[in-house]
């Protein structure tokens, strides 16, 4: 060994290390103006793009779930920090996690506490905002297996908990969904719903609403069968799964069920959209948003990518994979169902968050949910029929050529078509999407759509791959590359009634923090390099910034404190997918480690390290 | 290297000073007479002699062996080892190209983290994987850090041309500082039964 490590040592490391691949030309993308469609032209004299009052009642300073409010705006009325001041915005107190594995989580204020839920293991921590330096109340360490880490496709990651009725709810990477008291952190109920064994983890934030929690399951790369879940809040006893695949009893498919696309209608399309078998590992997770419409009582559910990633052991649909189902609170009965990517080529998972908006469309207002797909487009959907009204590209797309609105489809770009056995290069947007999870927001005041996201690319060539329970179910060698200009990420501030951005920022990283807009006209989001920004709502002007421990992927929050002034909060510590080459550790030497990732990412080491704090800013005051 | 002594060591003087032996014991154990200076030497402290490892007999037959390595690498991918650990540089599971070894770099380590599964998420693939392509995995695996492994890679693809695993890297060479070392690791901290030896004194290596 000794002797292999001196051997080892002779080799010079600059031959080792992986080059950033050279950007994908300007010439091989689509022109939005060339690929966005619209069912008919902008009419912004119809009225103001809002969310209704039901789904983002008046903001009480607080900020008791991950998305703000139903209507996941992530937009705080608060008008402390603005454009003017925000120069001046210094730390008030930070927290150490003391877990060093990518934090995505939003950090949750209610009744002048705050609760923050770490990436494995889990840890949840409850800090007084009353008292001076914000001293820990409880914390409360669920301990998950540690077995669990093996099936997390991405990271150990974990998108944060949920205040209601004087719980904390928040799912653990072995798949439970837990619920701890506020005032004690004991837990009051844990309710086992994943299996590891299975390839079944959890990293999403609970959504609950009218006594119900609503979770789902992690595991798209590990073929499991994917579902959605409700739980009795008071109690955590399941109340109705659906699954993404299968036959439509076991989806929650009946009667109700009116989806507008041709294409989704017929009976169990989850079985004969599949080769025989195939979707009971088909994947299909709910592991990003589930968003609850408190004004037409109906649950949106983003469904992750069909397994495996290599298409060609999988011919069909593969329904009900890579959309969107609208389901019935209380029973789970579905809707309605739109697939933004039928027979997903390219890990173009559909979990993205779901804002819901009243907005001015073909000269009247109408209840859309707007939605940023992994598939490179903005989707606005008329959100009681399932109807897309327009979809506009925010990032490089060059895998379709836009969205067939009289069918619902994508028209597919042959060239770009993933093979067996051969390499296809320059796909874009790459696997993670023009965007991943981490969320947007809105602000009323500018009618704005504040989209983190990422220019990167990719080279894919698919691998026969045979499933073996509780490992990966993949298929494919992918290498991720920057998108045109060079530059991995951008903010893009979007227009969703003029369907074009108003102004974009670029970042050397992909951005793989959320946003929030505030009031103030100020928007705040982190970078994977560990810097904290605020920039001007109207023009992105840059106004401040602050460098943190480690690289942020978290989602920043507003709120007010006891003291009635305004604080921004964030989470600290790189990591997740787009991390994982400093978090994990993973080999920059490998281009294809961490599913293609590192790729594009082997220079993130020379910026950060890992980490994991809390950070809370306000104002000299 | 270390790892055997990590186990059995710290057990088995636990065991001696537990029971109360010292100073008669048929081995020099330490013991707890107050007089005594100095803290327990156990090899898990530089300076003090090296392991007795042996190579396991099950492994000799895949040393110098490019066939098992070349077997190891398409069973790799056969059985999904490459869904976490990707080419070699990990993802899901751990980096397996540095010279970081979680479980051991011995080849019957390796192999017998594929039979038993270790905590943190790797599988246990004993009895559901025929025993000598466990083997091969474990030599595949075993490679993947190896200079030459590493200097035959091209591309942004490491690990594709393997070489097959000497039988100098599982045999103990023994501890040495650094190289450029500025601490003084020939120096024995005085032992705690009785009166130093010269030889304890002044250490072995």
């Amino acid at each position: 060994m000794r002797t292999a490590a001196l051997m080892l040592s002779l080799v010079p490391a600059a031959v080792l290390a992986q080059s950033m691949p050279a950007p994908v030309p300007e010439n091989e993308i689509f022109k939005r103006e060339d690929i966005g469609h619209a069912l008919a032209a902008p009419t912004p004299e119809a009225g103001h793009t809002a969310p209704s009052s039901a789904n983002a009642p008046p903001d009480d300073g607080q900020w008791t779930m991950p998305s703000k409010n139903y209507a996941s705006t992530r937009f705080s009325s608060l008008t402390e920090i603005t454009v003017a001041n925000v120069k001046s915005l210094k730390p008030d107190f930070s927290f150490s996690l003391a877990v060093n594995k990518g934090q995505e989580a939003a950090p949750i204020v209610a009744d002048n506490t705050m609760y923050v839920v770490t990436a494995y293991p889990n840890i949840v921590y409850a800090l007084d905002l009353t008292k001076p330096g914000a001293p820990l109340k409880w914390s409360f360490a669920p301990k998950p297996a540690p077995a669990s880490q093996g099936v997390a496709c991405c990271d150990v990651v974990n998108r944060g908990g949920t205040v209601d009725n004087g719980k904390y709810i928040f799912n653990t990477l072995d798949g439970q969904t837990i619920a701890v008291d506020v005032k004690t952190g004991r837990p009051l109920w844990r309710t086992q719903l994943g299996n590891i064994n299975k390839g079944e983890s959890m990293t999403m934030a609970p959504t609950v609403a009218q006594g119900r929690v609503y979770v789902g399951d992690s595991g798209g790369e590990m073929g499991v069968h994917g579902w959605v879940a409700a739980l009795d809040e008071s109690t955590g006893k399941l109340l109705w799964r659906g699954y993404s695949t299968g036959p439509d009893s076991e989806v929650l498919i009946g009667a109700d069920f009116k989806p507008h696309y041709a294409a989704e209608q017929g009976k169990d399309l989850g079985v004969s959209s599949w080769p025989p078998e195939a979707w009971k590992i088909g994947g299909g997770g709910a592991w990003g948003w589930v968003t609850f419409d408190a004004e037409l009582n109906t649950l949106y559910e983003g469904v992750g990518n069909p397994g495996p990633w290599n298409q060609q052991q999988r011919p069909g649909d593969n329904k009900w994979t890579a959309g969107m189902f609208a389901r019935d609170p209380a029973t789970g009965s579905a809707h309605w169902f739109y697939q933004y990517s039928p027979h997903d080529e390219h890990d173009y998972d559909g979990v993205n968050e779901q804002i819901l908006l009243d907005m001015p469309f073909a000269g009247k207002m109408q209840k859309v949910l707007i939605h940023i797909d992994r598939n490179g487009y903005v989707y606005v959907i008329e959100r009681q029929t399932g109807t897309v009204l327009s979809a506009d590209p925010y990032g490089p797309v060059n895998s379709t050529k836009g969205i067939d609105l009289q069918t619902g489809r994508p028209i597919m770009n042959p060239d770009k078509e993933t093979k067996l056995g051969e390499t296809v290069r320059n796909i874009c947007p790459t696997a993670s999407g023009s965007k991943d999870w981490n969320p947007s927001s809105f602000s009323p005041q500018t009618g704005l759509l504040y989209i983190p996201h990422e220019n990167m690319c990719m080279d894919w060539m698919s691998t026969e791959v045979n499933y073996i329970a509780g490992t990966p179910y993949v298929g494919a060698l992918v290498h991720m590359k920057p998108g045109p200009g060079g530059n991995r990420g951008e903010l893009t501030a979007w227009d969703p009634v003029q369907r074009k951005p108003a102004w974009a920022d670029t970042e050397n990283f992909p951005i793989w923090s959320g946003t929030v807009v505030t009031a103030g006209d100020v928007v705040f989001y982190g970078t994977m390099d560990g810097w904290f920004k605020a920039v001007n709502a109207r023009t992105g002007e840059l106004l401040w910034r602050y460098k943190v421990d480690s690289g942020i992927i978290s989602q920043p929050v507003s709120y007010k404190g006891p003291d009635g002034h305004q604080y921004i909060a964030v989470l600290s510590g790189v990591g997740g997918w787009s991390g994982a080459v400093v978090s994990g550790p993973v080999d920059p030497r490998d281009g294809s480690a961490a599913l293609g990732m590192v790729n594009v990412m082997s220079d993130l080491p020379k910026y950060t390290t890992a980490g994991g704090t809390l950070y809370v800013f306000s104002l000299p005051h | 290297m270390f790892s055997r002594f990590p186990t059995k060591w710290p057990l088995w003087l636990g065991f001696a000073l537990a029971s109360g032996c010292n100073n008669g014991s048929h081995v020099a154990l330490p013991s707890r007479e107050p007089l005594q200076l100095g803290v327990i030497d156990s090899a898990q402290t530089p300076g003090v002699g090296h392991s007795l490892v042996t190579i396991d007999p099950r492994a000799a037959a895949y040393y110098n062996n490019a066939e098992a390595v070349n077997t190891g690498k398409r069973l790799f991918s056969q059985y999904n080892c490459s869904g976490c650990h990707s080419s070699g540089g990990g993802g899901m599971g751990p980096d397996l190209m540095d010279d970081v070894w979680i479980y051991g770099s011995r080849l019957e380590q390796i192999h017998q983290t594929l039979v038993d599964g270790r905590p943190n998420g790797m599988p246990a693939w004993g009895g559901k994987v025929p025993d000598e392509q466990l083997w091969d995995l474990a030599v595949y695996v075993r490679s993947l850090s190896l200079p030459q492994t590493l200097a035959a890679e091209t591309d942004n693809t490491p690990s594709q041309s393997p070489a097959p695993v000497p039988p100098e890297v599982d045999q103990d060479a023994g501890w040495a500082p650094p190289p450029e070392t500025t601490n003084d690791y020939t120096s024995t901290i005085v032992g705690p039964s009785g009166p130093p030896t010269p030889t304890q004194a002044t250490g072995t290596n």
